[in-house]
């Protein structure tokens, strides 16, 4: 039996920068007086989270993608109690996140964005203080450090202090604490950012045994191959709202046509659309602005010949062209009009 | 509560402190040590200073020890552990009430500032020489002051450690803690201030008065200081004072 994950209509609106996203060295005397004035010209509010409703199903691996900034990294700090809702509820299992802070911590395993290891302590020392933290006995912890080390390929850094570890490496001890107290839920917050393509296989690899366990995996991630290959669903976030959710092949299927075509003309005009819109198997076109223009078919190459025929004969000149075959980037750009990288 | 969350946290601490013990001390005893050296040695053999200021001196070097081993021992890893690397995090996701990590932080001050205490008595008393006059006739009078000393240092270390940040340490220092040395009564008796009515009064809002003056009272109470039971009533709403905004701080700090 898994634990499965239930959001009711979050909201979160930040009334000061949120700590992960602030740039300065924390505490600014500045910011604090200007708050505390009535005059002050404008009062910091991010809404964060917009209404966000959420089913994760235990033992499923779920997937938040979108772009930076739209709320993944809030939803997670959300769940595992590090963040408050300004509204909403959350829930892993029975346990509401807010109220049984206590009770929903002993389910949860987190991985950080960034690596937040403890950097007075050793490696193997990080374990097994986050193991009795957890209540886990002195052998149990001892054994379960050790496996872990060795699976993450850290055996021979384990008495090392982690700050002089590379990125990769506390990327891996991030993670095997995170696994250290077996916990049921397991969140994982960008974790291939910055990984090399090897230790992104390990990641995938160690991810899917978890899931096999019967482990309710929840990542967040802006690489769609990542998310169309580890996901069993996924739920594409954008401006704190859920845009679209299903697995990676229902939600691939909404895009109309599947192939994206990104056309840039020296100018567009309304009669221009009509006549894109009446080449063979296009299903849907749009202007997103002057130059632009999204054209979904069913095809991809072998409609640049009648489009460039189609924009020379009404006069216009064709000047960039961008195929996207069917994937979570076309459905991310379907959705919103832009790319998760912008 | 769940005291083996508590007890490992608490596990912690006590570990990293054993691991930098000797950069601990020497940052926490070696300015009041060098300072007992110069007045409580150089300064009396020389004659300059009067024999019975070696008794005066050392409860107040006492204070300072402690109260800078506390904040010290709070402070500054919440400031690097709150920042950037969020290094607390995993201390916040341990199974506990969050609220309990900030018990436990003044707890562990609490105990190095009481290290610190008990490291300056024999220390200050080994540089200074015979001429030293401390009475133990009152242990749980000594060690009820030495306890309110320690908590206020540590919950004022939290409070401290949870509103300033990492670029500003050198400034809570030059604006915080000196001026409070130098204004603490640690290096005369409150009454030595008689002459100066407006000081008088202004030191009494610093908390490092109370703990010289009490720790006067309980180690050498030959030399003139305060009532014992106004130290103690100050301390105790001093301690409850920065006990109060430290939890807030933290809490506001931890959870965005």
């Amino acid at each position: 039996m898994g634990i499965g994950i239930r959001i009711e209509n979050l909201r979160k609106v930040y009334d000061a920068p949120p700590p992960m996203a602030g740039g300065g060295a924390g505490f600014s005397f500045a910011a604090v007086r200007s708050a505390n004035k009535e005059k002050s010209p404008r009062k910091f509010e991010l809404v964060a989270l917009d209404g966000v409703s959420l089913e994760i199903r235990a033992g499923e691996v779920f997937g938040l993608l979108g772009p930076n900034g739209a709320g993944k990294s809030t939803t997670i700090g959300v769940l595992t109690t590090r963040t408050q809702p300004t509204s909403g509820r959350a829930f892993i299992g029975e346990y509401d996140v807010w109220q049984q802070q206590v009770q929903a911590k002993r389910l949860i395993g987190v991985v950080p964005q960034r690596p937040n290891l403890d950097f007075a302590l050793t490696a193997r020392e990080i374990l097994t203080f986050h193991g009795a933290y957890f209540g886990q006995g002195a052998r149990v912890r001892a054994r379960r450090a050790d496996e872990l080390l060795e699976k993450f390929k850290l055996t021979d850094r384990a008495t090392h202090m982690v700050r002089t570890f590379s990125g990769g490496m506390m990327q891996r001890l991030s993670i095997a604490r995170a696994m250290m107290h077996d916990p049921e839920v397991l969140f994982l917050d960008e974790p291939s950012a910055g990984l090399d393509p090897q230790t992104r296989l390990l990641l995938w690899e160690i991810v899917r045994d978890y899931n096999r366990l019967g482990k309710t995996i929840v990542l967040t991630t802006h690489y769609m191959d990542e998310a169309d290959t580890l996901c069993d669903r996924l739920a594409i976030i954008d401006h704190g709202r859920i845009i679209s959710q299903g697995t990676p092949a229902e939600l691939k299927a909404t895009i109309p046509g599947g192939y994206l075509l990104r056309l840039r003309f020296d100018r567009v005009t309304e009669e221009l659309l009509v006549d894109l819109k009446k080449l063979p198997g296009v299903t849907e076109v749009r202007s997103a602005d002057q130059a632009f223009v999204d054209v979904y078919a069913d095809r991809g190459g072998p409609l640049i010949g009648p489009i460039v025929n189609t924009a020379q004969a009404a006069g216009f000149e064709l000047r960039d062209v961008h195929i996207a075959e069917p994937s979570l980037e076309t459905l991310f750009l379907h959705h919103t009009g832009r790319s998760l990288r912008d | 509560m769940n005291w083996k969350t508590f007890y490992a946290l608490l596990a912690r601490d006590g570990h990293v402190a054993r691991r930098n013990l000797l950069p601990t001390l020497l940052q926490n005893l070696l300015q009041p040590l060098l300072f007992t050296f110069v007045f409580g040695k150089v300064m009396t053999t020389s004659g300059m200073m009067p024999a019975a200021y070696k008794s005066m001196l050392l409860p107040g070097v006492m204070a300072i020890s402690m109260v800078l081993a506390g904040v010290q021992a709070v402070a500054m890893p919440l400031i690097t552990e709150f920042q950037f690397t969020r290094e607390i995090e995993d201390r916040l996701l341990a199974p506990i009430e969050i609220g309990w990590l900030a018990v436990e932080k003044i707890v562990a001050g609490m105990v190095q500032a009481m290290v610190a205490g008990l490291v300056v008595i024999p220390a200050a008393w080994l540089i200074m020489g015979s001429g030293v006059r401390l009475d133990f006739g009152k242990p749980f009078e000594f060690l009820l002051v030495a306890l309110l000393v320690a908590l206020f240092s540590s919950a004022g270390g939290l409070a401290l450690g949870c509103s300033v940040g990492q670029t500003q340490i050198g400034l809570m220092f030059s604006l915080v803690v000196a001026p409070m040395m130098m204004f603490g009564c640690a290096y005369y008796p409150w009454s030595a201030l008689e002459s100066f009515p407006i000081l008088h009064m202004a030191v009494l809002v610093n908390p490092l008065v109370y703990a010289s003056e009490g720790l006067r009272g309980a180690l050498v109470p030959q030399v003139p200081h305060m009532n014992t039971l106004v130290v103690i009533g100050a301390l105790a709403a001093i301690d409850l004072g920065l006990l109060y905004l430290g939890l807030k701080k933290f809490h506001q700090k931890a959870v965005s």
